[in-house]
């Protein structure tokens, strides 16, 4: 009777889906009339997104379905959809970079941020949301930014007289020294893995502390000096750093002490247990304390489905409540000038403290990533990742790859045609110099 | 009435009017498939083509251009073609020797031949996933040297690409030669042990057995696992990225790379292209290396 | 009389042996990245931790895989991909076998590009063609249902099922199919009796391959849903950016049913009419 019986079960699997022929199951509760999709590329993680999830639901009186997806799915969804003019989501949220080369496919905002006019957004982010045109396309949303993770272990080896929360660059090279001299290996950790944000710290820590700018003086002597210490630097740093996306799983296993990433990926590592860890400002140079502002924005496609209830969900975004709870679920800040309450857990108000501090001190460079630059953002980036990866990795000489890839960067802002951005001097034209 | 032709000779002219049996000709048989295809590949295709060459005005070359300059070109190139000539005559060997095994009809073959057959179900994210646990330096082998006394190995060390080889060639072992396996093993269906046993009535050896009965009778399968298997090998990206990151590229990798990370179509269609190309180019080889004789 | 050889038998059973030998130490490496994915993916978080790794299931917790399975979407998405699997199957059966077996048997020029054009689509990688192909499921509206990645499951799976059934049908002999015909049968009965029964473990490993293939597909799932998504559309790109943990328990969710379905099948792979090698 075995055959008869395996025949029966395949039959039965094949009939399901005849019964069920439907054109499918809904995955992010948007079938429901008046829930607002909404694509995103930001909360990924199976974590992050429940806990927004229930924030959305908390928050506010609109029903939100949604929906995370990775970079190259949410640029395919939005460029296909508005070339077939046929529209089906109905909220985009995303990164700066992840918006700019879309911007022709969202709807004015200015309205709505006239109605936000109270939240009081800082200038330098307003200034953000053209993506370069001359009308706003998105309204900010929330912002990150990246600071250093420090497992108090490792403090042993801090040099003598330095204090964490001030410390230098030099000083942070002979930390990291000393710390891979006492523990038989480097215990110092970078993102710099494919997906790792590693070349942010490049652009908006290490050249502007340096070289006080970003570009112009991309191939100056101050810029030798930066990329020489990153060499030096990566000596001393794990090389097993190639392949850390993310810096909270290396931290929490322990494989690295003392790391530089994004706020959100580092508040994993000290949740269970957040009075092992500090969080502490990034270094300053001999130019100042380079830091860079990740901004994400909210904007509406073309046509998108359900315009009121969306331009309601992004009025609810901007409310203290919203802000304050993405504070504290994912270690996002907020964009508005909405004052933090006294009663965050501990990982998160470490991270907040540091933030302030980095973002006060008194010779803080504020950075920002290539703004107006569209697609080429990301080939802007490639030069600097190139540039560590010839360096640091494959030991060239400083001087030669520099050149060579100033050269590059001039084309693609030759190219681009766009004024330069902080930390750059303002010009009309940016160009390395 | 005609001569039964038992010609499937691909020279054979004027097919329609040649039909010696009654019943649909093979155009009315394939031409489903025909349609689908076109229906639902033509356009893209073009559109994906075209994706390589069309700039702002026009016509243009600056596509393959910057493909070809790009650092990390031909190094993709040499790793790709590298992994296929070492990977897929391992494989091969590997799957008959294990499909052999199960025709020796041991004990538990039926356990032994899910068990091979397994890695088929793993899907190449979940593989690099697997893998990457395995031989990361607080992985699953550095436990096991650890734990035996031995100091661990940085085995997916960035600068270390004979250990990065291979480790993606074993890691693709494990997930790809159950395709290979499970070809192989519907093709043995069809050979009839008689033959073996008269080749060894006849004094062979079982080397003999092997070189001169089974394979050749094997061949169509073969071709088509051959076939199948090189292409899909040039497919294979996720688990090279996983193990590897950056360190060790490879032409997909570099196309998904070029497409999403760095937002340049054109260059990735490019790269597309000479995937294509190239898997086209070894697939013509082996149907006319390999081609079965229509003799029975 | 002299004593009975026993050479020979002692031979046979050191052959035997060598035989169990080799298909355990094959099984082995098989199976013990599996063991390690299931077993970290019913482990605790703490455990995974540590440095050096259990190998031994000591520290279980169903935490990860309980929480993976409860994530938005993960049950319908479930269902997606099984109506989407399945559909894919019988579509692709339904066009591949006759084409197979028009291939393999009867006479027509242009065999040679026909097989090319069918690996033409598989060589490409789609991933270039991604917005061509959401723009043609968006213009004609099948965007966002089953129905859009059943039809492109079916054409990235013709050419594997297509190519191995025609393999499969040269192996069998011309003179069997030819004396039903003799005996009175049509074409298509002939290939209904004869043919199909023999030629099973190719059409089994055909079947196998389509709907792993489909199962475990995420980007064209990706690209052309929005919110009825497959499972790996729905679950993949979350679990790239979430904790090791998460991956592998997703890895483990993702693995079972199509386990479950080559368990299914495998008989069909090696039965076979007449002479049954098992």
């Amino acid at each position: 009777m075995r055959p008869v019986t395996r025949r029966a079960v395949l039959g039965g699997l094949l009939a399901t889906p005849l019964l069920a022929a439907c054109a499918g199951f809904d995955t992010s509760g948007a079938a429901a009339p008046g829930t607002v999709g909404f694509l995103s590329t930001q909360f990924t993680p199976v974590e992050e997104r429940q806990r927004f999830e229930k924030v959305l639901r908390s928050q506010l009186p609109v029903p939100v379905a949604y929906n995370p997806v990775e970079g190259g799915v949410f640029t395919t969804t939005i460029k296909s959809q508005a070339q077939a003019r046929n529209v089906r989501t109905a909220l985009i949220g995303g990164l700066y970079n992840d918006l700019a080369p879309l911007a022709d496919a969202f709807d004015d905002v200015g309205g709505i941020l006239g109605q936000l006019s109270g939240a009081g957004y800082p200038d330098e982010i307003l200034k953000l949301t053209t993506l370069g045109g001359s009308t706003p396309k998105f309204v900010p949303w929330m912002q990150a930014t990246y600071i250093v993770a420090v497992n108090k272990q490792a403090l042993q080896w801090l040099p003598a007289g330095a204090d964490v929360r001030e410390l230098t660059y030099d000083q942070y090279l002979a930390w990291a020294r000393a710390a891979q001299a006492a523990a038989g290996r480097p215990v110092f950790g970078i993102p710099a893995g494919p997906k790792g944000l590693f070349y942010r710290f490049t652009q908006g820590y290490l050249l502007p502390s340096f070289t006080g700018g970003q570009v112009t003086t991309f191939r100056g002597a101050d810029a030798e000096a930066a990329w020489t210490y990153m060499a030096d630097l990566w000596a001393a740093t794990a090389p097993a750093s190639t392949n850390y996306e993310y810096m909270q799983e290396p931290l929490a296993r322990g494989e690295v002490l003392v790391a530089w990433d994004h706020v959100a990926r580092l508040v994993g590592a000290a949740k269970d247990k957040p009075d092992d860890w500090l969080m502490v400002p990034a270094p300053r140079g001999p130019k100042g304390r380079g830091y860079m502002l990740v901004l994400a924005g909210l904007a509406l496609p073309k046509g998108g489905l359900e315009r009121p209830a969306a331009e309601q969900v992004i009025r609810g975004i901007a409310g203290a409540g919203m802000q304050v709870e993405t504070l504290r679920q994912n270690a996002f800040f907020p964009v508005t000038s909405v004052p933090l309450p006294p009663d965050l857990p501990g990982a998160i108000a470490g991270e907040a403290a540091a933030v302030k501090a980095q973002a006060e001190s008194r010779d803080a460079i504020l950075s920002l990533p290539p703004v107006g630059l569209g697609s080429r953002d990301a080939q802007v980036g490639q030069v600097f990742k190139d540039c560590f990866r010839a360096i640091c990795l494959n030991r060239r000489p400083v001087r030669q790859v520099l050149d060579e890839q100033a050269e590059r960067l001039s084309a693609l802002l030759a190219d681009a045609k766009v004024p330069c951005w902080s930390p750059d001097p303002a010009a009309p034209v940016c160009a390395v110099a | 009435m005609a001569a039964p032709t038992l010609d499937r000779d691909t020279e054979a002219p004027a097919r329609r009017t040649r039909r010696a049996r009654k019943g649909p000709s093979g155009l009315l048989l394939i031409a489903p498939s025909l349609v689908f295809m076109a229906l639902l590949f033509g356009w893209p295709m073009v559109q994906g083509v075209l994706l390589a060459f069309r700039g702002d005005q026009g016509f243009t070359l600056e596509f393959v251009q910057r493909m070809v300059t790009d650092a990390n070109f031909w190094p993709a190139v040499r790793n790709t073609l590298l992994l296929i000539v070492v990977l897929i005559p391992v494989q091969f060997a590997f799957a008959i020797a294990m499909a052999l095994l199960l025709r020796a009809k041991p004990r538990l073959a039926n356990v032994y031949f899910f068990v091979w057959a397994i890695p088929l179900a793993v899907s190449d994210l979940a593989a690099g996933l697997v893998w990457l646990a395995v031989l990361t330096d607080r992985g699953y082998l550095n436990s096991l040297l650890v734990g035996v006394g031995l100091p661990p190995v940085a085995w997916l060390a960035f600068d270390n690409w004979t250990s990065l080889f291979l480790a993606v060639l074993i890691a693709e072992l494990w997930r790809a030669t159950s395709l290979v396996l499970v070809i192989v093993v519907a093709g043995l269906q069809g050979i009839p042990r008689d033959y073996e046993e008269a080749a060894a009535v006849f004094g062979a050896s079982p080397w003999q057995r092997l070189w001169k009965v089974i394979l050749p009778l094997l061949r169509p399968s073969l071709q088509v696992a051959l076939i199948l298997r090189t292409i899909l090998a040039f497919q294979t990206f996720a688990v090279a990225r996983a193990l590897t990151g950056d360190n060790f590229p490879v032409l997909v990798g570099e196309t998904y790379r070029w497409y999403v990370t760095l937002q340049n179509p054109g260059v990735a269609a490019a790269l597309a292209l000479v995937v294509l190309v190239l898997s086209m180019v070894t697939s013509v080889v082996y149907l006319r290396t390999l081609r079965s004789e229509e003799v029975r | 009389m002299t004593a009975p050889d026993r050479a020979p038998l002692r031979r046979h059973r050191r052959n035997r042996v060598l035989l169990q030998v080799a298909c355990v130490a094959v099984t082995a490496f098989m199976a013990v990245p599996l063991y390690l994915i299931t077993l970290a993916a019913v482990s605790s978080r703490a455990s995974l931790n540590a440095f050096p790794l259990s190998f031994l299931p000591t520290d279980l917790s169903l935490e990860t895989l309980g929480a993976f399975l409860s994530s938005t979407g993960v049950v319908p998405s479930f269902g997606n991909s099984l109506i989407v699997g399945l559909w894919t199957l019988v579509l692709s059966l339904l066009i591949g076998v006759p084409a197979a077996y028009g291939l393999a048997r009867t006479p027509f020029a242009g065999k040679e590009p026909y097989q090319l054009f069918l690996l033409f689509t598989r060589a490409l990688p789609i991933v270039v063609l991604s917005v061509p192909l959401a723009q043609l499921f968006l213009t004609t509206g099948l965007y966002d249902t089953t129905y859009a990645v059943i039809l492109l499951h079916t054409a990235l799976s013709l050419p594997t099922t297509i190519l191995i059934c025609a393999s499969v049908f040269l192996a069998v002999p011309v003179d069997v199919e030819e004396a039903a015909r003799v005996f009175g049968c049509t074409q298509a009965q002939a290939f209904r009796q004869v043919v199909a029964p023999m030629a099973l473990p190719g059409i089994a490993a055909a079947a196998i391959f389509t709907f792993v293939q489909s199962w475990n597909e995420v980007l064209a799932a990706s690209i052309l849903t929005l919110n009825r998504r497959t499972l790996p559309a729905q679950v993949l790109s979350s679990l790239g950016d979430s904790p090791l943990a998460y991956r592998f328990a997703g890895g483990f969710a993702l693995v079972l049913p199509a386990l479950l379905f080559i368990a299914l099948m495998r008989r069909y792979l090696t039965n076979m009419w007449g002479s049954t090698i098992r």
